[in-house]
């Protein structure tokens, strides 16, 4: 058991777990993740350590309520309640290198997950350029913090409410015409938009790293359900990644592959919601 | 499972028992059979499809065994049973004292009962079975074992406390023997298990209708009364690593045994689509998640109608086997030698055919065909014959040309071996071999003073009894490094 000890909520959709767990903070590396157990009957889902304080012993998960079980975590997971199990670090950390600029994209559910690689670019002394995309204005998070890290900050809004109109992709042209200099990209988010921003990079050869997001049982390489297709060859998201060369890798077949389940993951919603009407 | 009036009946039967030599003529002549569901009855639901002897049948198997002086049978035991001492103690109506024997060398009877390949083991080298059928030692084994669950018998004599901390990493049958045996030698034992539930392959692939999970958590709760404390949701390797376990966290010795649980695949096309998944996935998605309770449960299984699954080891015997229980209605199973080579128990080939699986021997798949929506359709195969003998003594098997044929189905499932789990690998010093397995020297140590490895890590995938014969090794191995064994 976990304790709970903050929550934030950013949007309708979006919210922040401060879950007490000090080993975890103590080893957790940018670029890794956890698998949660919201209850003993709960699937395992993978989340993105966003932040960790090794003081405090806490680490923090932002979370898209998209599906059964992260809506269930939405409604029940307040402060000082517990999730059942929360295991890790997994994957393998996110290689810091040693480049002078680079540029850190966030769509999506990948805003928070980004952070920690951003700030252990600017720690390691690149300078660091953040894009980070949302729908508009009201639904922007973490400004403050990733404005800390970031030498420059580029914001979009579907909506132009703030910052650029357009898309993170629009975002990272920006950011290239503005500092033809960059050396590498990270780009986390939904596949289509990393499949974008690799796409935009390609031609300009930059080295493109992209967070996998594929289904997930174990984590630990023993069920090969995360299998994804780079440079031609099967990976497993878990113990090879979740870290690959966005330029190799198969987004249309993880595409794919992420709605194995859609049938399923409907009808697990549509019992849920039914049966919390009844609650209320 | 087991009932109590197993052990109410048949007291009787002891006491007819005259104790003369027995002969090869003098003893029954047929092995006493063992009870079993009906197919038809089975295949809807996960119960255990064998029930196990009573005591009439358990004590009329032991007037069966000639307690031969040169007993090959115990040879053939990776760990060394003392197999005719123990059935005779049965024999004799001491059923404790036959606990006593199979205990000393074994941790679990009820288990190795079920799982162990007896007719490779003990059971062929069995005197009687050179003329009759071999004495059923497994079905004895596993009935002494049941009755010690089911009375509370357990051997763990008073412990002294050494003041020695020994960490062990994984809690599959290799951990939990060099668990046991650390624990009972006076050291505070810590299991850390990365799922959330212990006991390896036990538990997540072996499923209910073959080893009841009672029996596992029984072992477990055994090492939770001798002092063990099992950590459930701790990668080790990521969450700290062994040389913090050794340096920061005051572990005197350390046992690896983190298995071989990474599923291999062919590459051959389409193996990317929906449908297809490997039987460790299908397996832990329905024993560890309860996925056939769906939507229930909350994890998802989307299980075909038509499946098929590749190769035929115990792996691939359970895969089609919970696929039938879960309500497919035409499994196949793929095999590219033919039954006589198949690694699997002849137990399980004979279940899982009585229970309606449709076995394509010679046959191997070539290409996985999807539809428009990346799911599986077809799956082509081609028919094969046996050449050569190749490196591990069996026939190497060579494609047929112009026999290929498509087979229509939803779901294929990889059944064909495992490769070694990377992560310790990844994450600490420990010399491995070129395929990913640990090296140890002959007491189960590794490159890394202090830290032993055993099980499949070490082996590649193996047996249950193996990976515990491995455990008690590393034990020693360990009393030794520590100083409290000569
Ligand atoms: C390495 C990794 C890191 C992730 N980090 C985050 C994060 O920081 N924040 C966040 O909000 N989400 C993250 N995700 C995605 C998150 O795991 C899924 O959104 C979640 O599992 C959905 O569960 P659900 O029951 O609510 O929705 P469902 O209705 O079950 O599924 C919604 C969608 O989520 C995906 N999904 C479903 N089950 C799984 C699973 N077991 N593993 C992976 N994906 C699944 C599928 O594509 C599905 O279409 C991450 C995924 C991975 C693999
Ligand atoms: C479906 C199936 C059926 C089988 N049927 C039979 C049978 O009938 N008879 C038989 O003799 N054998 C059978 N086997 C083989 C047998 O189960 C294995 O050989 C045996 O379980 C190996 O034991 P082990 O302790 O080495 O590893 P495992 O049982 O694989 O246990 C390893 C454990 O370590 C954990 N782990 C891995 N990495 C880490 C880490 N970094 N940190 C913490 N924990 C970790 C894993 O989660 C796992 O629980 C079967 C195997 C399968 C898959
Ligand atoms: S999640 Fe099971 S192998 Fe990666």
């Amino acid at each position: 058991m976990h304790k709970i000890v903050a929550r934030e909520d950013f949007s309708d959709v979006t919210y922040l777990l401060e879950v007490e767990h000090p080993m975890l903070a103590k080893a957790a590396k940018p670029g890794q993740f956890v698998i949660v157990r919201h209850n003993e009957q709960s699937e395992r889902i993978p989340l993105t350590i966003a932040d960790f304080d090794r003081q405090k012993g806490t680490i923090t998960l932002v979370i898209q309520a998209v599906g059964k079980t992260t809506r269930q975590m939405q409604k029940d997971c307040v402060a000082g309640s517990s999730l059942a199990g929360v295991v890790g670090p997994m994957g393998v950390p996110s290689h810091i290198g040693d480049v002078k600029k680079i540029v850190c994209v966030g769509g999506g559910l990948g805003v928070a997950p980004v952070f920690p690689q951003l700030r252990s670019y600017k720690e390691k002394g690149a300078y660091a350029i953040g894009i980070v995309g949302f729908r508009n204005k009201d639904l922007i998070f973490w400004e403050d913090r990733f404005r800390r890290y970031c030498d420059d900050l580029i914001i979009c809004t579907d909506d132009g409410s703030s910052g650029v109109k357009g898309m993170v992709t629009d975002g990272l042209r920006i950011a290239f015409e503005k500092h033809p200099d960059i050396d590498e990209v990270v780009a986390i988010g939904p596949p289509v938009m990393m499949k974008s921003c690799a796409e935009i990079t390609r031609p300009l050869k930059v080295k493109t790293m992209v967070s996998l997001n594929p289904i997930m049982v174990d984590g630990t390489g023993m069920c090969g359900g995360c299998r994804v297709r780079v440079g031609g060859e099967m990976r497993f998201g878990c113990t090879d990644g979740p870290d690959f060369d966005g330029h190799l890798v198969d987004f249309d077949e993880l595409m794919i592959r992420l709605g194995r389940f859609r049938d399923d993951e409907k009808l697990a919603l549509e019992n849920w919601s039914q049966c919390n009407k009844k609650h209320d | 499972m087991m009932k109590n009036w197993l052990w109410k009946t048949g007291r009787s039967a002891i006491k007819s028992m005259t104790k003369v030599k027995k002969t090869i003529q003098t003893i029954p002549q047929k092995r006493t059979p063992m009870q079993e569901q009906d197919p038809i009855a089975r295949v809807n639901n996960f119960d255990e499809v064998t029930f196990g002897y009573n005591l009439e049948d358990a004590v009329n198997e032991s007037s069966r065994c000639l307690d031969c002086k040169k007993p090959l049978c115990i040879s053939g035991c990776p760990i060394s049973i003392n197999i005719p001492g123990f059935i005779r103690q049965i024999y004799e109506g001491n059923f404790k004292g036959a606990y006593d024997i199979l205990s000393e060398a074994s941790i679990s009877p009820a288990i190795c009962g079920r799982v162990c390949r007896q007719e490779d083991q003990c059971e062929i080298g069995c005197t009687v079975g050179k003329k009759l059928e071999p004495v059923a030692i497994g079905h004895l084994e596993r009935w002494v074992g049941d009755m010690a669950i089911e009375k509370g018998w357990s051997n763990s004599p008073g412990i002294k406390p050494r003041g020695f901390k020994v960490g062990v990493i994984g809690s599959g049958p290799s951990g939990l023997a060099c668990a046991a045996d650390m624990a009972k030698a006076g050291c505070d034992v810590t299991i850390y298990e990365a799922l959330h539930l212990p006991g390896g392959v036990l538990r997540y692939g072996i499923p209910e209708f073959r080893l009841p999970d009672m029996l596992i958590d029984a072992e477990i709760n055994k090492l939770k009364k001798m002092g063990v404390k099992i950590c459930c949701d701790t990668l080790v390797g990521r969450l700290f690593t062994i040389e913090q376990m050794l340096d920061e966290m005051g572990f005197n010795t350390v046992f690896i045994a983190t298995g071989a649980g990474y599923p291999k695949f062919m590459g051959i096309p389409g193996e990317f689509l929906n449908g297809v998944l490997s039987a460790n996935e299908f397996l832990t998605r329905c024993n560890l998640m309860n996925a056939g309770e769906f939507p229930v449960a909350d994890t998802p299984l989307r299980l075909g109608k038509k499946v098929v699954v590749i190769g035929a080891g115990n792996t691939a015997m359970d895969a089609t086997r919970v696929a039938l229980r879960l309500g497919s209605e035409k499994v196949y199973c793929l095999y590219r030698r033919s039954r006589t080579e198949s690694p699997a128990r002849s137990e399980e080939i004979r279940h899982a055919e009585e229970e309606g699986v449709c076995f394509c021997w010679l046959t191997s798949p070539v290409e996985i065909i999807g539809d428009e929506k990346g799911s599986v359709c077809t799956i082509r195969c081609t028919m094969m014959k046996l050449g050569e003998l190749d490196g591990s003594g069996r026939s190497r098997p060579v494609p047929i040309s112009d026999s290929e044929y498509e087979l229509e189905v939803d779901t294929v499932i990889y059944a064909i071996g495992t490769n070694a789990n990377p992560i310790i690998g990844q994450t600490c010093g420990v010399k491995l071999n070129k395929w990913g397995y640990i090296e140890t020297d002959e007491t189960l140590q590794t490159s890394i003073p202090g830290v032993f490895a055993g099980g499949d890590i070490v082996t590649g995938a193996a047996t249950v009894i193996l990976a515990m014969a491995a455990g008690r090794k590393a034990a020693s191995g360990m009393k030794r490094y520590l100083g409290i064994q000569p």
